[in-house]
């Protein structure tokens, strides 16, 4: 059972975590290149000249190999934590008389989206290199709180039996953000608001498509073990 | 005697439901959170990314 488990995790987080770095090299990489043009001040939007406009376009985004690998490394491990705890969920689901298959996986990496990027996002929105933001350490701990708050949600949603489970549940969703995270009262951003703006959604679309392929990959292998 | 075959394990299957969950907040943990420069330089387009807090 836990080694069915733990290989589970690892082959879905792995193959996530490809997808994922895959995707990020294609729509958000660059954008992050892009902001760091107006990070470093190579690139100035709202001059001093009193020009508003800025030229839009990247640099060459295979120019730092090394850093790639970073980043394909470290998706690899993010997707493989968030598949560990996937499959916990699945094999608690399953000793609570819930049935899985790889259409309920679509479903849990659905949920997973929601919980680690969506939730957290509506607050802390995904940022350009070169944003100033409120202190590291309260937007962790707020961060932590948003998906803990949330995956307890969407599973009183999920498992949870009569209005009272459903009531809890809109509740912990909503309460961190009627909290409100961590923000400064002065905006600080360098770079064109277009681009930021597009950053923040495309990361949230890579993220959606890796979640949902790690739902489906999980739940396949996971119920192969019969 | 199969009731105790059970509870062993059923006792098994919740160590690595724990194991499994344990494993995948240090990966979390390491990937997302740790303040430490070196991870922080190589993670830093997947933490921009995923929405981890960064900076």
């Amino acid at each position: 059972m836990t080694r069915h488990l733990l290989t589970s995790a690892l082959i879905a987080g792995v193959a996530a975590g490809f997808l994922a770095a895959l995707l990020q090299f294609t729509f958000t990489v660059p954008l992050l290149l892009e902001g760091e043009l107006y990070e470093t001040g190579a690139r100035i939007h709202f001059s001093a000249n009193g020009s508003p406009s800025s030229d839009a376009g990247h640099p060459p985004v295979w120019g730092e190999i090394g850093r790639h690998f970073g980043t394909l490394g470290m998706n690899l491990v993010s997707y493989t934590g968030f598949a560990f705890i996937m499959v916990a969920g699945f094999a608690l689901a399953e000793r609570s008389g819930h049935r899985l298959s790889p259409r309920i996986g679509l479903i849990w990496g659905l949920a997973g989206f929601v919980a680690i990027n969506l939730a957290p996002s509506f607050g802390l929105p995904p940022e350009l290199p070169g944003s100033i933001a409120a202190e590291l350490t309260a937007r962790q701990a707020w961060w932590i709180s948003c998906v803990g708050a949330t995956i307890i949600a969407l599973a009183l949603f999920a498992f949870g039996r009569g209005p009272v489970a459903i009531t809890i549940g809109v509740v912990l969703i909503a309460l961190p953000h009627l909290i409100g995270a961590p923000r400064l009262d002065t905006y600080f951003g360098v770079a064109a608001p277009e681009l930021a703006a597009h950053f923040a959604t495309r990361s949230l679309g890579v993220a959606a498509a890796s979640w949902v392929l790690l739902g489906l990959i999980a739940a396949t292998l996971y119920t192969k073990r019969d | 005697m199969i009731k105790t075959f059970a509870n062993i394990r059923t006792d098994s299957d919740i160590l690595g439901i724990a194991l499994a969950g344990f494993i995948g907040v240090g990966l979390i943990f390491a990937a997302g959170f740790s303040h430490a420069q070196v991870m922080h330089d190589v993670s830093h387009d997947s933490r921009h990314a995923i929405a981890f807090p960064c900076h």
